[in-house]
């Protein structure tokens, strides 16, 4: 008798890395904009990712991280933020006058907050 | 009776308007803080998008202005700015006195002082140069490093100056970007074998034949763009210098070993065209550039009747942009010497 048994190819399912704007949650997001207005100023130019004391040595990028926190990609911004050391050097070299350092407060205080996502 | 212009600033502004000014029969009267006219022009090599000599533009501003009808008077300042009725008394620091009818203010830019960011290490580190002294090592044709040997790895930063607000400018000088273009062509045409790197937060070529010229720099020279504004610079034991900056298209942070840093030093106030503020009462923007009344309709025009701007006194202009701005404050001015009123 042939056997229906399902050969294994090797093939899975693997999640989208498109961004899913209008279903992300962006509280988070606005929480920052509400209390901390120099958020909206970045432009992108990664200064502070350059001088970041983490991210030199492990995989963490504080202008992705913002972005990221724009668009409500809540769940990995949620555990980038604990690798931040709150130094403040990225606050000293923004063009833009971004309080960078507050950003990073203000974000684990809004995750602290929130049912979802309070650890 | 001839009507008398004062012309304040002899660089390419000051130069078109005079030499049209006297060519409508108008007396001119042009100063000059220096002891020669030309202003910035004396100092760069060749001019962007097209790369002609800047010695060419300076050649037609000379013959322009060689006219009976201007009396140059170089190496003075302005001590004295005062308006009595419809005359214009100004007093030089050689104790001259000149009566006006009218006053074009042309006194143009000052380069950002590059060594106000600290983090970059222009004056402490012997390698990091401005994009001026860059110039002028492409006039001497021998681009070296202090110890005498030659670059071979070449970093520009971008917006030294502008859009930053940690040095009080949050605009943009727009022409750093297409000189750092021109000045990586320049460097890779005089030294074929080194590589140079532009780090750029935005790439702002909004010229005409600006984008020619950075395809031209990728495609023909080889020039590398990475973007990213440069968080620090540092000196090694060798003598090279380490940049810090994010590739934010890779989303990584990199780190660079490069012989030499040039900084594309953006463009502000003069501390003339300040000082002429403060004693003519003249108004400045936010960008501390002069303010004209209107952006749009009147952009020669100050807040004080018979007073009118000219060039990058108002704003960061390229020359093509000086010259036209130079030659409609020539039309302000001979409308109202016509029927007086501005």
């Amino acid at each position: 008798m042939v056997s229906h048994k399902m050969n294994n190819f090797g093939f899975k399912i693997s999640q989208g890395r498109q961004i899913d704007y209008d279903s992300n949650d962006r509280r988070i997001a606005n929480y920052i904009y509400e209390r901390e207005p120099s958020f909206r100023l970045c432009i992108e130019c990664g200064g502070c990712s350059a001088t970041c004391t983490t991210g030199n040595h492990t995989k963490f990028s504080l202008r992705e991280l913002h972005i990221l926190i724009k668009r409500g990609e809540n769940k990995s911004v949620r555990q980038d933020l604990k690798k931040c050391m709150l130094c403040g050097k990225c606050t000293m070299v923004c063009p833009r006058g971004v309080n960078t350092r507050n950003v990073v407060i203000l974000a684990k205080q809004a995750f602290q907050k929130s049912d979802e996502y309070a650890i | 009776m001839k009507k008398h212009v004062v012309v304040i600033g002899g660089g390419v502004a000051g130069l078109e308007v005079a030499g049209q000014l006297s060519h409508s029969g108008i007396e001119v009267s042009l100063i000059e803080k220096e002891s020669k006219t030309g202003g910035h022009l004396n100092n760069w090599y060749k001019l962007f998008p097209d790369r002609r000599k800047s010695s060419e533009v300076k050649e037609y501003l000379d013959r322009l202005s060689q006219n009976q009808g201007i009396s140059l008077l170089t190496n003075t300042t302005i001590e004295g700015f005062h308006r009595n009725r419809n005359k214009f008394l100004i007093t030089t620091n050689k104790g001259k006195e000149l009566n006006a009818d009218a006053v074009i203010v042309a006194t143009g830019f000052d380069l950002f002082k590059s060594a106000r960011k600290e983090e970059y290490g222009y004056g402490i580190y012997d390698n990091v140069i401005t994009s001026a002294d860059l110039e002028e090592k492409f006039r001497r044709e021998e681009i070296v490093l202090v110890n005498g040997s030659v670059p071979e790895t070449i970093g520009i930063i971008h917006c030294v100056g502008s859009r930053d607000e940690k040095v009080g400018n949050f605009y943009c000088s727009k022409l750093c970007c297409v000189t750092a273009v021109k000045q990586a062509i320049e460097i890779r045409e005089q030294l074929p074998e080194s590589k140079v790197f532009c780090f750029y937060m935005d790439m702002r070529m909004g010229g005409a034949f600006y984008e020619e010229l950075y395809r031209e720099a990728q495609e023909k020279w080889g020039v590398n763009f990475i973007r990213g504004k440069v968080s620090e610079a540092s000196e090694t034991i060798d003598d090279k210098l380490t940049i810090k900056v994010e590739d934010t298209l890779a989303g990584r942070p990199l780190k660079m070993k490069l012989d030499m840093l040039v900084l594309m030093a953006g463009m502000e106030m003069s501390d003339g065209g300040k000082k002429i503020a403060g004693i003519g009462g003249l108004r400045t923007g936010e960008n501390r550039f002069f303010a004209a009344t209107d952006n749009h309709t009147s952009s020669n025009k100050s807040n004080i009747e018979g007073v009118f701007y000219a060039g990058t006194c108002t704003a960061p202009m390229n020359i093509t942009e000086t010259i036209s701005h130079a030659r409609s404050a020539v039309l302000e001015v001979i409308d109202f010497l016509k029927d007086g009123k501005s």
